[in-house]
């Protein structure tokens, strides 16, 4: 049962106090998009096997959404941070990066040290 | 409007374990949010509560009343049930101008108390919540929101011996049966002492 | 014989006299002693029967390994089945019985199978259940229905009461043995906050059975005075009868505590699960010793060596008079001296080395033993108990040398460390070719939430087996446990010098004798609860099963109540001598949580009786009660279906319900409705993109009926949205959906447009609705007077604040029922007040409170939708012909790219119609009208279906709503449904306004 620190109210919570949102930083389509656009948007999502960024509600808690970086293979978590940000901080992806050299996600690439 | 026709929840039910249970109220509350980074908002809280606000998970008490910190944006402000209506005015008043919500919630919630040796109160506690309940991690001065079992609730500690519990009114029931049956004589932990 | 012995028994309390029964016999034991040594020393060793083939099964061990000892325990409410009668705690008054035998333990009909065992092989089931198809449901199914499972199923309602605890710490230690003391010890000393819990009620684990010194002292003062030094320390906390049963996760870790098993009439919980949260945890859990591979290994009165010197060291109690030793290491020597030591006879120590043992063995030779290196067990003869032993070399297939009388066995095929725990969560094992056994692998432990390893190991769970090195072991794994813990250690604890004599490698021996034949083979147990036999493991490699897993699903092993305890190492080994591969290239099953059974009622907690589930009322919950109103479940809502009176059915409690809420006055209990304020100065905007409607250019003192959509476009909730002021809007949602769409809003608020200026607050349990319906609805009002509620003064779709009664309200003029209606929101402590005055003042006009059904019929006899009736989750508005709700000015809001996608708007979907059957009988629910032809499936095509269906009792029919395909275009049309008992109902489609379709009624 995972352990995830609330970026908001800085409680370490457990996943009793957790909901979880799937995956982070989608990019919403709505009207005068392409199919295609809205087809991603809608239904293509990432399952990889390693470095993954999703999204988490402190539901028993403070209510807010935040972001986390684990592996889920491993279910070592990277860092957890703010909800209002289009992708990881650079020094999350950096101690990402440290652990997981050469990772991917996305359009994201991680360094290869 | 008279004050008998007022019903708490569970109209001040009670039960004695090892650790005593007793609903409390009714309660004024007040659901403030706002920016906390404006001058203007913490001046409105100062203004109508008389209180500073509080720091992460703190709640602090004066003359007027408590507030409790829920969340980066949101506050509880603890009066007594007929201030409220004042004090909403009052913050009302005060925070013309900024972008803020101010809403009575004194009637959507139960409020129990819990009393007994502080170390009992603690393990009745830990029974329902997946906090650490250590007088190190938690102590005088701290709020923390979680789940009681199966629902949501806030709790802390005013003084040794005693929790205050807050949880909606509709499964006040549910709840006070959970620290009731917890608190039960034959249950005692000793965990906390 | 077994029997009590004048001497030993360390655990016992001889002066109190304990009575129990076993399978209705009356016996004596102890205080102190466990089940299973008191049937012993009551010369009880049988105990049950096998599974598969009901043989005779004696006690074989003494802890939590036991495969053979389970017995229904108590009565009544308090019975439990499969209960080992090796970790039972013997108490005054216990009432057991052995399980899996008819109509006797001593004579079992089910025997029978045993005589048949040559065929019923592994995979027996698998063969024989393939054909004839018919012969499984007629003729196997009922038989293995019939002969399944160990055990009764309770029948009563558990009478005890079970709780969790949360608890936190630095270190959690599991095992309270030496090894488990001493790393407790390093950790506390090093200021870490600390957990030792041990299973048993008593520590030191088998130390004290075993021996050794600590600093020149007995092992034993070392163990009292460690407890006493941590139970002197602050940081520590100290728990027996608890069992680490779990480690998962991010260092969770589950401790299973029995407060009661052994007090039964004790008030309390009686168990209690603990879910820790731990930094590091240290499984200091010990080793298991294994059975040798002979025939007849099962027998009773074949026991393992350890247990059988614990037996006599604890409680005093000889498992024969004449005991055979039989070994491959030196561990098993020291239970021939407990035996002579306390007067009985070691006729031979059989040791399968050749070359034999270490100094124990020479000790035991000194004390005029006689040891005989590289022999082995041929077979044991004997029934229902041990009568002799024929022995043969270990080296040859079993040609009888020597025939020996005896009435017990000690065997002993070393020893295997506790490696459960650090498995449960990932943790790796190593296979250490010199002491023969898995043991945990330091370089690949289960990894934490940073990636650290959060388990150490320490003593025989480490493969560490003497004393000296157990406690060097577990000083550096309580150290650095503290380390890993992020602490600074305060002090560094030096390990105390522990002796014991030296032992010398065992050998592996995993068929005794190793070139056994057939007819030994089938003899010779590997898994005693399950029958599973050497042979069963060898004809599984044989047949193709290289996968530990699949020998395991095929043949059982392991997959009894002690999951392979005994079994798994000597089973996974003669799977790779069979297939000819090294034991680690075999590898282990996975390792699960729990390390052995806990209770349900230790999962469930405090989730039983009255705090099962929340149950939610409202402000008027009581008064629904004291009208014996019949509940229905709506979320976690109880909400009135219906008031049934003295003799009324349900139905026709609904009708005069509704009759009498149309003809004058009803009163609904609407608190549940959902109730979220929206306030900012982007509160429009934002409400603009959550409803399908306009909402931004409703002007306060006004509401509007407002459709919700998800990003899918699908329909997922509805309601009422009032505007209170410039900034502030008050959202109605469906009762099961205010929490849902309040988290919705802060979804879109915190992770899409987080600089809009929007707060929401869920005030729905700040007030509570009631609605005040039908044409005398104001009337009742203007009585309890105090606002204006007149035609004009608050007009349909307005709401006002006021006082009714005195009592402060806010009055919505909206209706849900097509009548004159007010639904009155009031501050929760104050709506029973509001609503004993309105059942006061409504009295004259015979008031009538509905319920939900009502609230139902009436909606539908009008035409409105229901959230969870006409739609699923695949119903858009357009589908239920709310186009006039869906604003065509917006560019944008959740739901409208998604209802342009072709699917949604093909012209092909189902709509809503209503339907009226023929001769006015009510259409069966959910039912489906069926099309001409199959689908590619086969099945029958489908052109719609009903989504509500009700008797009106208004319209005196059955009425009811479906979406049907180009519904709105067949006006007229009669469909035939069939129903699930064979009628065919007919019904014409038609507007599904039954009603007061001008809304006359609703606008007085």
């Amino acid at each position: 049962m995972l352990i995830l620190h609330c970026p908001y109210c800085g409680v370490d919570a457990e996943e009793t106090e957790l909901h979880a949102g799937g995956e982070a930083h989608l990019k919403r389509f709505g009207p005068g998009s392409s199919d295609e656009e809205f087809e991603g948007y809608l239904f293509h999502r990432e399952n990889p096997k390693g470095v993954h960024f999703e999204r988490w509600r402190h539901v028993n808690g403070c209510g807010k959404w935040f972001h986390a970086a684990r592996c889920t293979n491993t279910l070592e978590v990277f860092g957890t941070y703010s909800a209002q940000v289009f992708e990881p901080p650079q020094e999350l992806q950096d101690k990402i990066s440290a652990k997981r050299p050469g990772w991917e996600w996305r359009d994201l690439k991680g360094s290869d040290q | 409007m008279s004050e008998a026709l007022l019903k708490t929840a569970l109209s001040g039910a009670s039960s004695d374990g090892f650790v005593r249970v007793e609903e409390l109220g009714p309660q004024g509350m007040i659901t403030l949010r706002g920016d906390f980074d404006s001058a203007g908002f913490a001046a409105a809280v100062k203004k109508a509560v008389g209180l500073a606000l509080p720091k992460q998970r703190k709640i602090s008490t004066g003359k007027g009343g408590s507030v409790a910190w829920m969340s980066p944006d949101e506050l509880l402000v603890l009066v007594d049930y007929d201030q409220v209506g004042a004090t909403v005015a009052k913050l009302n008043a005060a925070l013309e101008g900024e972008h803020a919500l101010v809403a009575d919630v004194s009637d959507a919630r139960a409020f129990f108390r819990l009393s007994g040796a502080d170390g009992a109160v603690r393990d009745v506690m830990a029974k329902l919540a997946p906090v650490d309940f250590s007088p190190a991690a938690f102590g005088k001065g701290d709020i923390r929101r979680s789940r009681l079992a199966q629902v949501a609730g806030a709790f802390w500690t005013p003084e040794e011996g005693v929790m205050q519990v807050i949880c909606f009114r509709s499964v006040a029931q549910y709840t006070f049966d959970l620290l009731s049956v917890s608190a039960e004589t034959g249950g005692e932990v000793g965990h906390f002492g | 014989m077994s029997t009590r012995l004048s001497t030993g028994g360390r655990l016992l309390n001889k002066d109190k006299q304990v009575r129990f029964a076993f399978n209705g016999k009356q016996f004596h034991g102890f205080e102190g002693d466990t089940l299973a040594s008191a049937l012993l020393a009551n010369d009880q060793m049988l105990v049950g029967r096998s599974f598969k083939y009901h043989r005779p099964r004696g006690i074989v061990a003494s802890g939590a390994e036991e495969p053979n000892a389970l017995v229904g325990l108590g009565l009544g409410a308090k019975f439990e089945p499969n209960q080992r009668a090796t970790t039972t705690e013997l108490f005054d008054g216990l009432n057991c019985s052995s399980q899996n035998h008819w109509p006797s333990l001593e004579f079992d009909i089910g025997a029978v199978n045993n005589k048949l065992a040559r065929f019923f092989p592994a995979g027996f089931y698998y063969k024989t259940f393939m054909a004839p198809r018919a012969a499984w449901k007629h003729v196997f199914e009922p038989i293995v229905r019939q002969s399944a499972g160990l055990g009764r199923v309770p029948k009563d309602r558990d009478a005890d009461r079970y709780e969790h605890f949360y608890a936190f710490f630095d270190v959690a230690v599991i095992g309270g043995g030496v090894a488990g003391l001493q790393a407790a010890l390093a950790a506390a000393e090093a200021g870490a906050k600390v957990l030792l819990m041990e299973q048993t009620a008593h520590w030191g684990g088998r130390a004290p059975v075993d021996g050794g010194t600590v600093e020149g002292e007995k092992v034993d003062d070392f163990i009292d005075a460690t407890v006493a030094k941590l139970q002197a320390m602050e940081n520590v906390t100290l728990r027996t009868r608890m069992m680490g049963a779990g480690v998962y996760d991010h260092g969770y870790l589950t401790g299973y505590e029995r407060l009661t098993d052994h007090t039964p009439d004790q008030d309390g919980p009686r168990h209690r699960l603990w879910r820790i949260r731990a930094s590091q945890i240290v499984t200091a859990t010990g080793a298991i010793e294994r059975p040798l591979s002979f025939a007849g290994n099962d027998i009773p009165g074949v026991m393992l060596a350890g247990a059988m010197r614990d037996y006599i060291v604890n409680y005093g109690v000889s498992s024969g008079d004449r005991v055979v030793v039989v070994t491959n290491n030196d561990d098993a020597y020291r239970t021939a001296f407990t035996l002579k030591r306390h007067g009985l006879e070691v006729p031979v120590i059989l040791d399968a080395r050749p070359e034999g043992g270490g100094k124990l063995a020479e000790l035991a030779r000194e004390q005029g033993f006689r040891v005989e290196n590289g022999k082995a067990i041929s077979k044991v003869k004997g029934g229902k108990r041990v009568t002799g032993v024929a022995i043969c070399t270990q080296a040859g297939e079993g040609a009888v040398l020597e025939e020996i009388t005896c009435d017990a066995v000690a065997m002993s095929g070393g020893w295997s460390p506790v490696v459960h725990l650090w498995s449960h969560c990932g943790g790796k094992l190593t296979w250490d070719e010199a002491q023969a056994h898995f043991r945990p692998d330091p370089n690949r432990p289960p990894l934490g939430a940073e990636g650290q390893g959060f388990v150490k190991v320490a003593g025989a769970a480490n493969g560490e087996f003497d004393l000296g090195a157990i406690l060097k072991d577990a000083t550096e794994a309580g150290l650095s446990a503290v380390t890993a813990a992020g602490l600074k250690p305060k002090s560094k604890a030096e390990a105390p010098a522990g002796e014991t004599l030296a032992e010398a490698n065992p050998a592996a021996v995993w068929l005794m004798p190793q070139g056994a034949g057939p007819a030994l083979r089938m003899k010779a147990f590997l898994d005693y609860q399950n029958d599973v036999k050497v042979s069963d493991v060898m004809l599984a490699a044989q047949e193709g099963y290289e996968s530990v897993e699949h020998t395991k699903r095929y043949t059982t092993l392991g997959m009894a109540t002690d999951q392979g305890k005994l079994s798994n190492i000597n089973g996974l080994a003669t799977l790779a001598h069979s297939l000819n591969v090294d034991i680690p290239q075999v590898g282990t099953t996975t390792f699960r949580p729990p390390y052995t059974p806990i209770s349900m009622g230790a999962i469930a907690g405090e989730a039983r009786a009255e705090t099962f589930q929340p149950l939610r009322r409202t402000p008027m919950h009581d008064w629904h009660e004291e009208q014996n109103a019949f509940f229905e479940p709506v979320g976690h809502w109880r909400r009135p279906y219906c008031y049934p009176r003295q003799g009324e059915s349900h139905a026709e409690a609904v009708s005069r319900e509704i009759n009498q809420t149309r003809a004058a006055l009803g009163l609904l209990d609407a608190s549940t409705l959902g109730k979220i304020i929206v306030k900012g100065p982007d509160a429009g905007r934002f409400l603009d993109m959550m409803y399908t409607n306009m909402m931004s250019t409703l002007k306060p003192g006004k509401c509007r009926y407002g459709l919700m959509c998800n990003e899918n476009g699908f329909l997922i909730d509805d309601g009422v949205v009032a505007r209170i002021d410039e900034d502030t809007f008050l959202c109605h949602t469906t009762t099961g959906g205010a929490d849902r769409i309040h988290g919705h809003m802060e979804e879109w608020l915190q992770t899409e447009w987080w600089d809009w200026k929007v707060y929401t607050a869920n005030v729905t349990e700040q007030y509570a609705q009631i609605a005040v319906v039908g044409p005398k609805a104001r009337e009742v009002l203007e009585k309890l007077g105090g606002m204006e509620v007149s035609k004009d003064g608050l007009k349909f779709m307005e709401w006002a604040d006021g006082e009714l009664a005195g009592i402060p309200v806010r009055a919505y003029r909206i209706s849900f029922s097509g009548e004159l209606s007010y639904e009155i929101a009031v501050p929760a402590s104050l709506g029973r007040a509001l609503w004993d005055k309105l059942l006061e003042a409504g009295a004259e006009f015979n008031v009538m409170p509905y319920g939900t059904e009502a609230l139902h019929v009436m909606r539908a006899e009008k035409g409105f939708i229901m959230i969870g009736d006409e739609t699923d989750g695949t119903v858009i508005p357009q589908d239920l012909g709310l186009n006039w709700a869906i604003s065509k000015k917006k560019e944008d809001f959740l739901g409208k790219r998604a209802q342009l996608r072709s699917h949604m708007a093909d012209p092909n979907r189902w709509k809503l119609v209503g339907l009226e059957t023929l001769d006015g009988a009510v259409l069966p629910d959910g039912a489906y009208v069926p099309a001409s032809g199959n689908n590619a499936n086969g099945q029958r095509n489908t052109q719609g279906r009903v989504t509500s269906t009700y008797h009106s009792p208004t319209l005196g029919k059955g009425i009811a709503m479906a979406l049907v395909h180009n519904g709105p275009d067949r006006m007229g049309e009669v469909l035939e449904i069939p129903g699930t008992d064979g009628t065919i109902y007919k019904a014409r489609i038609c507007d599904p306004v039954f009603y007061d379709k001008d809304g006359e009624k609703q606008n007085v």
